[in-house]
C-alpha cells in the first residue's frame, strides 16, 4: 500500500508515493539528477553514485535512486559541493579504464561522455591507471570491450531480471572487477546467452557493442527497455 | 619413529593422535596450571607444552594438581604461557623445548618453589599489565576449557539464559540491555538496547533472525578471535538471549576462514549446547526455540559490513547495498535481523546476570562497560587486553603495555583499524571512549590498538591502510573502487618522494569525496587514516615533498628518473635512493 508523500526538492513542493525514490520523484518534476547506473525498468543498485543529493539534517549524503521519499524532507540536488563530487566521479571512470572517444563506437552516443561534457570536463588532473584489458570479440553479433566497461551492471541486471538468462555477473573485487559471461566463459561459447541483444541496448558507453558498427554509429534505441519492462508487467 | 609431542614428529601424526586428557584429580585440587591454548600460544607449542606437563604431573603423581586446557591468558607475546592462579603467577615463554622452564612451573606446582620473584615468572596480583584491567567480556578467558560445556556452566555460564527465558518477559531482557548503555563494540557504538527494539518490533510475521558478526579482518586486531578461542559458549549464550529478546529463533555466527581454530572450537560448543538443552528446540527446558549456525567467510574484509555479510550468509556474493532499509527490518531474506559483534554478544550474559545497572556503573558517561583491546605494535606486553572505558591511552601504552619496546620514543596510537586515525603524543592523557576517539579524528572501531614509536613513518602507515582498503573493496560503488588505488598511487608517488603539493591537495580533496559518496562504511572509511596523519603529522607529508627525505627513515627516496622503475631496480643501483634514505635514517633519532 502507497500512501501519498509531500516533500521539497531543490525549493519545489512535490507530491510522490510513499514507495516512489527522491530520484523518481524529482524526474516527475522535472529536475533533472545525473545518473548512470540506474535505468528505468531495472532494479536499482546505487553504484556510481552520480545521483548522491544533501538531505536536510543528514550529514550524509544520500543515494537519490535508492532512497524512498519520506514526508517533509528537504532535498538539495545541485550544489557546488555536489557538482564538485559529480565532476570527481566522472573522471575517476575515465582514468579507471582505458575509454578514448575519439575511436569508440559509442562516441557522441555515450553518457559518460555527455556527463563530462554537461560538467564541462576537459581534461584530468587524476593519473590515468591504464589496465591492460580485453576485448572479447567471439560472439558472432556482439563485442565486449572490457576498456570502455565502467561496471555500472546494467547489462547484469537486464540480463537477469528481464531476458531471465543470468548471462553477466562480475568477477573479481576492486579495481580488478571484470564483467564476465558465465563464470568466464568466452561470451561465444556461452550456454545461457539467448543473443537478444538487451546487454548491448543498455550500455550507456562502448563496452557493449553490435559488431559491424563504426565510430559514432548511434547503436541503442532507448525508448526499446520501457516497452520490454511493460511487456513483462513490471514497472520502474 | 619419532616420539610422540617432539618436534620431529609431523602435523597430521599430531592430528591423529588423540588429545592428551587433562589431569583432574578426583578430590580436592590444592593447585592448578592452566596451560593456553589459543592461537598465540599454540603457535610456539603449548599444545606439546600441555602434554609434556601432564605427563610430568602424572609421573610425580600428586593427587591434587589439576593441568588443564585454558583459553587466552592475555600475554600473547610471551608465549607459551601457563597460569597457576592458586599461587597467583604467570609463567611466559614457556617453551616446550627448554626444560628448565617446565621445571620451575613443576616446581610450583609441587610447592617447592621459592616464594616471590625467584618462583620465575610475573605475579599477576602486581603485575600492571593485569591491575588496571577489569574483565567482563574475559573474565572466563584463561579460566576455563574453550572446548568443555561442563566447564562453562560450572563457572556460572547458562545462568544468565536460563534467568531470562524462565524468569524474564523478552521486554524485560530489553530494557536490561538498554539500561546497561551497552554499545555496539564492532566499532561504531551504536546503542544495543536500541537495535534489540528495532529489531523486535519490525514485523516479522516469517520470523527473524540474529547474527553474530565474527568477521574480525581489521589488521592487527585479535580480540574477536580470542574470545571465540577462549570462550565460545559465552558468545552462544548471549545471542539465546538476544533471540529470546527480539524473537528470533534461528542464529547465525559469520566467522572468516582464516581462524579455524575459532571455528573448530565454536562449531564443538554449538553441538556440545544442543545436546545439553541450551541450544536447540526447547532451550533451557521451555517453549523457547533457538538453533545456531556457523558460517564461514571466504576471506572478504568487506563481508564485515553487514549487508554484505548477509549477502554472503545468503549465498550470494559479499557486496554491500545501500540502506535503508538496514537489516533490523529487512535483513536476512528480507527479514528482521539483529547483527552484533562477538563482542557485544559475549557482554550480554553478564548484562542480564548482574543487571543492567552493574555494567552502567563501569565507564563514563556516554560509553558504558569495558572495551577488548588487541594491544600491538611497538609495546613491551603485546596481547589481549579489557580496560574500563575512559580509562587514558597513557595507562593503556605505558602501565598495561609497559611502555614502548626497544626504549624507543612514543609517536602515535592508531585505533580503529583502516577506518580509523593515529593519535598522537600530544593527546595521550585523553580518555578511551567512542566520543572523544571520534573527536580526535579515529574511532574506536572493534579494537584494534597499534602502538607506533618514532621508527614509524606516517605517510607510510597511510599508505599501508589506503593499500589495504583498494585491496579489500568490493569495486561496487566506484568512489571506493577507483578512489582508493587513486589515493595509494598519489600516496605511494609522495613516500617515494616524487609528490608534489599539488598532489597533496588532490590527494586530500579526493579523500573528501571518496569519504562522503562511497556506498559503505569500508569507502566512508578509507580516507579516515590519510586525514588523521595529515592532521597530526602534516609536516612529515611535507618534508617528503619539499625536502625529499623520510624523516623516521622507512620510506625509500627514488631519484626523480629512477622513482619511475619498478622499486628493486631503484635500489639495486648506486643512484640516490639507497644513499637518501640511509643518510635520513644516520641523521634521525637515534
Amino acid at each position: 500500500m502507497s500512501e501519498v508523500r509531500t516533500l521539497v526538492i531543490d525549493g519545489k513542493d512535490v507530491a510522490a508515493s510513499s514507495d516512489q525514490s527522491i530520484l523518481s520523484a524529482a524526474r516527475e518534476s522535472g529536475i533533472r539528477i545525473p545518473t548512470l547506473c540506474h535505468l528505468e525498468g531495472l532494479s536499482d543498485v546505487g553504484a556510481c553514485r552520480l545521483c548522491v543529493v544533501e538531505l536536510e539534517g543528514s550529514p550524509k549524503l544520500l543515494p537519490s535512486c535508492t532512497t524512498k521519499v519520506e514526508e517533509g524532507m528537504k532535498v538539495t540536488t545541485t550544489s557546488e559541493r555536489l557538482v564538485a563530487y559529480r565532476r570527481n566521479i566522472i573522471e575517476l571512470f575515465f582514468v579507471e579504464r582505458n575509454h578514448v572517444c575519439s575511436v569508440c563506437v559509442a562516441n557522441n552516443n555515450c553518457e559518460l561522455q555527455s556527463h563530462a561534457r554537461a560538467l564541462s570536463l576537459n581534461h584530468f588532473s587524476l593519473p590515468a591507471l591504464h589496465p591492460e584489458l580485453e576485448v572479447d570479440a567471439t560472439h558472432e553479433r556482439f563485442v565486449l570491450d572490457q576498456n570502455r566497461c565502467i561496471l555500472c551492471t546494467r547489462c547484469v541486471r537486464v540480463c537477469d531480471e528481464i531476458e531471465g538468462a543470468h548471462t553477466w555477473d562480475i568477477r573479481g573485487r576492486g579495481v580488478g572487477s571484470r564483467l564476465v559471461s558465465d563464470l568466464g566463459t568466452p561470451w561465444g561459447s556461452s550456454p545461457t546467452c539467448t543473443s537478444c541483444g538487451k546487454c548491448v541496448q543498455v550500455c550507456p558507453t562502448g563496452a557493449l557493442s553490435e559488431k559491424g558498427r563504426s565510430v559514432s554509429e548511434p547503436k541503442a534505441r532507448r525508448p526499446y527497455l520501457p516497452y520490454l519492462v511493460k511487456a513483462h508487467g513490471r514497472t520502474g | 619413529m619419532t616420539a610422540p609431542g617432539s618436534p620431529e614428529e609431523g602435523a597430521t601424526a599430531r592430528r591423529r593422535r588423540r588429545q592428551a586428557e587433562p589431569v583432574l584429580p578426583d578430590g580436592p585440587v590444592r593447585v592448578s596450571a592452566n596451560v593456553c591454548q589459543a592461537a598465540g600460544c599454540l603457535s610456539m607449542g603449548s599444545d606439546r607444552l600441555f602434554e609434556q606437563l601432564c605427563d610430568q604431573v602424572r609421573a610425580e603423581g600428586f593427587g591434587d594438581v589439576a593441568v588443564r586446557r585454558v583459553g587466552c591468558l592475555g600475554l600473547c607475546a610471551a608465549g607459551p604461557l601457563v597460569e597457576v592462579p592458586e599461587e597467583c603467577r604467570l609463567f611466559d615463554y614457556v617453551s616446550p623445548d627448554e626444560p628448565q622452564k617446565s621445571a620451575q612451573v613443576l616446581a610450583t606446582l609441587a610447592g617447592k618453589a621459592p616464594l616471590g620473584e625467584a618462583a620465575g615468572g610475573r605475579s599477576v596480583a602486581d603485575d600492571p599489565f593485569f591491575a588496571h584491567q577489569v574483565k567482563v567480556v574475559l573474565e572466563r578467558c584463561g579460566k576455563v576449557d574453550p572446548e568443555s560445556l561442563g566447564d562453562y556452566v560450572a563457572s556460572g555460564g547458562y545462568r544468565a539464559l536460563t534467568k531470562a527465558v524462565t524468569e524474564m518477559t523478552p521486554d524485560e531482557v530489553i530494557a536490561e540491555v538498554v539500561a546497561s548503555g551497552l554499545r555496539g563494540r564492532g566499532g561504531a557504538g551504536y546503542p544495543t538496547g536500541l537495535k534489540w527494539r528495532t529489531v523486535a518490533k519490525s514485523a516479522g510475521a516469517g520470523g527473524r533472525f540474529v547474527v553474530c558478526n565474527a568477521d574480525e579482518g581489521d589488521p592487527g586486531a585479535f580480540m574477536d578471535r580470542s574470545v571465540l578461542e577462549s570462550c565460545p559458549q559465552q558468545v552462544l549464550e548471549g545471542m539465546a538471549i538476544a533471540g529470546y529478546a527480539v524473537g528470533a529463533s534461528r542464529g547465525y555466527v559469520y566467522v572468516r576462514a582464516e581462524y579455524p581454530l575459532a571455528v573448530k572450537r565454536l562449531t564443538s560448543a554449538v553441538r556440545q549446547a544442543e545436546r545439553d538443552g541450551y541450544l536447540g528446540r526447547e532451550v533451557a527446558g521451555t517453549r523457547f526455540e533457538f538453533l545456531v549456525e556457523v558460517r564461514i567467510g571466504a576471506g572478504a574484509f568487506v563481508c564485515g559490513e553487514e549487508t554484505a555479510l548477509i549477502a554472503s550468509i545468503e549465498g550470494g556474493r559479499g557486496s554491500p547495498r545501500p540502506r535503508p532499509p538496514y537489516p533490523a527490518a529487512a535483513g536476512l531474506w528480507g527479514l528482521p535481523t539483529l547483527i552484533n559483534n562477538v563482542e557485544t554478544f559475549a557482554n550480554v550474559p553478564q548484562v542480564v546476570d548482574r543487571g543492567g545497572a552493574w555494567l552502567s556503573s563501569i565507564g563514563t558517561e556516554h560509553s558504558k562497560g569495558t572495551k577488548v583491546f588487541a594491544l600491538a605494535g611497538a609495546v613491551k606486553n603485546t596481547g589481549l587486553i579489557e580496560v574500563p572505558m575512559g580509562l587514558t591511552l597513557r595507562q593503556i601504552v605505558f602501565d598495561i603495555g609497559g611502555g614502548l619496546a626497544g626504549e624507543r620514543r612514543f609517536k602515535a596510537v592508531q585505533t580503529g583499524g583502516p577506518s580509523g586515525g593515529c593519535i598522537p603524543e600530544a593527546l595521550i592523557d585523553m580518555p578511551v571512549d567512542y566520543e572523544t576517539l571520534a573527536a580526535a579524528g579515529s574511532i574506536m572501531g572493534s579494537g584494534g590498538m597499534i602502538v607506533m614509536d618514532d621508527k614509524t613513518c606516517m605517510v607510510d602507515v597511510a599508505k599501508f591502510f589506503m593499500d589495504f582498503c583498494r585491496e579489500e573493496s568490493c569495486g561496487k560503488c566506484l568512489p571506493c573502487r577507483a578512489g582508493t588505488e587513486e589515493m595509494y598511487r598519489l600516496l605511494d608517488r609522495i613516500s617515494t618522494g616524487r609528490g608534489s603539493r599539488a598532489q597533496l591537495a588532490q590527494l586530500e580533496s579526493l579523500a573528501g569525496m571518496v569519504k562522503a559518496t562511497s556506498l559503505c562504511g569500508l569507502g566512508q572509511g578509507a580516507p579516515n587514516p590519510v586525514f588523521s596523519t595529515l592532521r597530526y603529522f602534516r609536516d612529515e607529508y611535507l618534508a617528503h615533498i619539499d625536502d625529499r627525505t623520510c624523516p623516521a627513515g622507512v620510506c625509500q627516496i627514488g631519484d626523480e628518473d629512477i622513482g619511475a622503475m619498478p622499486p628493486s631496480f631503484a635500489t639495486a643501483g648506486a643512484g640516490g635512493g639507497h644513499t637518501a634514505a640511509l643518510g635520513t635514517s644516520e641523521g634521525g633519532p637515534p
